[in-house]
């Protein structure tokens, strides 16, 4: 087998692909993973995980994937860098598909796993872009203590929005959370210290429609979905965290998604393409957490090898 | 200290010895937090494609990091990381928060000319 020829290539450098490259390196699988630094792990954005199980008190996400890298390392998993561009069926006799990345470079293997996550997105209103970083912000433990005893505003009511505006509480003098709905998406442990929270106010049936400002955020233009209306809301910062976009623009051609490009699979982690997998945040309708992600990469590789065991025709039944 | 594979620079002296002993010199200023992390990432990548640009680091919370600080062009940013690219020791490019690849090389494309593997 020559350098750049698998049996198994998993495409996405997050709990779920180094999971997978642990099961699938000790069952013996020449097992390459690539990952992006442009296309980064959810995880590696985040600051400290409180939920992963068996570890109590908190892990920060950094570690947990250094962890994760260092494991899959010592039983044999080969990383390359590399965001992968397409992947395409070179031998329907053989089933065998080759991965090219961005940079050209191109590897074989029998099987894919793609577990390549999802990002966050981005609001894609006017001035968001042009004041990234000038009071737009995706991330309160990273720039949290530039609006010390400033008003903030936090756009999003699932986990990361909450976790992130309780944490903005120690810096900001008032934290606006801004949904869409008039009830929370976030766990309810969430919810409860949010509620209680002096500092925290909701705005509730509402959208960011623009943000404003010459230098740095002055003001949000906000729409009330109920009412209909358009209102100013001065604030000096805008954390959003609205959601996430599966990326999975390389494989979309060849496996079934739904609709907004989420794949999908069964139970096995199987796509309805013999040979290509799907594990973790990019699965259409799964809870989108490390610990299931972890799960759903230990599941792709043990099917992966009973996928290559029966092809190779010694499958143990 | 960051742990990154970048150099790190960890004083004054540092600092302005890398700046009159580098023409072309890039500094990431930040933390190990999620933005920074990323913009590290990618400037380890590129060290070996621009090796006529000398990438560093620096802790943001370092008595040496008000270096950038301080500068009237990071006075607006709200993000981490700030990073500088410097010719000749002047400021010639600065950006704010989280970047990517495209956005990275660009600036150095612009400012630094083409990749050494280019010319």
């Amino acid at each position: 087998m020559s350098d750049n020829n698998y049996e198994v290539i998993i495409i996405g450098g997050g709990p779920a692909g180094y999971s997978a490259g642990i099961y699938a390196t000790r069952a013996m699988l020449k097992t390459l993973l690539i990952e992006s630094c442009t296309v980064l792990s959810q995880l590696m954005l985040t600051d400290l995980i409180e939920n992963y199980p068996g570890f109590p008190g908190n892990i920060k996400g950094y570690e947990l994937i250094e962890n994760l890298k260092k494991q899959a390392r010592y039983f044999g998993l080969e990383i390359k860098e590399g965001f992968v561009e397409y992947i395409e069926c070179i031998n329907a006799t053989d089933r065998k598909w080759r991965v090219v990345t961005q940079n050209k470079a191109s590897y074989t293997a029998y099987s894919i796993i793609a577990a390549s996550g999802a990002k966050a997105k981005m609001l894609g209103v006017k001035g968001e872009k042009e004041l990234r970083g000038k009071g737009v912000s995706y991330c309160a433990v990273c720039d949290g203590a530039f609006f010390r005893n400033k008003t903030v505003a936090v756009v999003g009511g699932g986990d990361t929005s909450i976790q992130e505006a309780l944490f903005l509480t120690r810096y900001a003098s008032k934290v606006n959370v801004v949904h869409r709905r008039n009830r929370l998406r976030a766990e309810q442990f969430l919810q409860e210290q949010a509620f209680k929270n002096d500092k925290i106010e909701f705005i509730w049936d509402s959208i960011v429609q623009e943000i404003e400002g010459t230098d740095t955020v002055e003001n949000i233009k906000l729409k009330n979905l109920k009412k209909d209306s358009v209102t100013d809301f001065n604030c000096d910062g805008v954390f959003i965290f609205v959601g996430f976009t599966p990326n999975t623009e390389y494989v979309r051609r060849i496996v079934k998604t739904d609709d907004t490009g989420w794949i999908i699979t069964d139970g096995k982690m199987n796509t309805n393409v013999s040979g290509i997998f799907a594990a973790g945040d990019l699965r259409s309708n799964t809870y989108r957490q490390i610990a299931t992600a972890v799960g759903d990469g230990v599941t792709a590789a043990l099917s992966c090898e009973k996928y290559i065991s029966r092809m190779r025709g010694n499958e143990y039944v | 200290m960051l742990l990154t594979k970048l150099l790190h620079l960890e004083t004054n002296e540092e600092t302005e010895n890398s700046l009159k002993e580098n023409e072309n010199a890039v500094i990431c200023c930040g933390r190990m937090g999620p933005m920074c992390i990323p913009v590290y990432q990618i400037l380890e990548t590129l060290e070996s494609d621009y090796s006529h640009v000398a990438f560093f680091d620096m802790d943001f919370d370092i008595e040496a990091a008000w270096a950038i600080r301080d500068l009237p062009v990071c006075a607006t940013f709200m993000g981490l990381p700030f990073t500088v690219n410097y010719k000749h020791g002047k400021v010639v490019a600065a950006i704010t928060s989280i970047q990517n690849k495209k956005q990275i090389t660009e600036i150095l494309a612009n400012k630094f000319s083409q990749k050494e593997s280019n010319r």
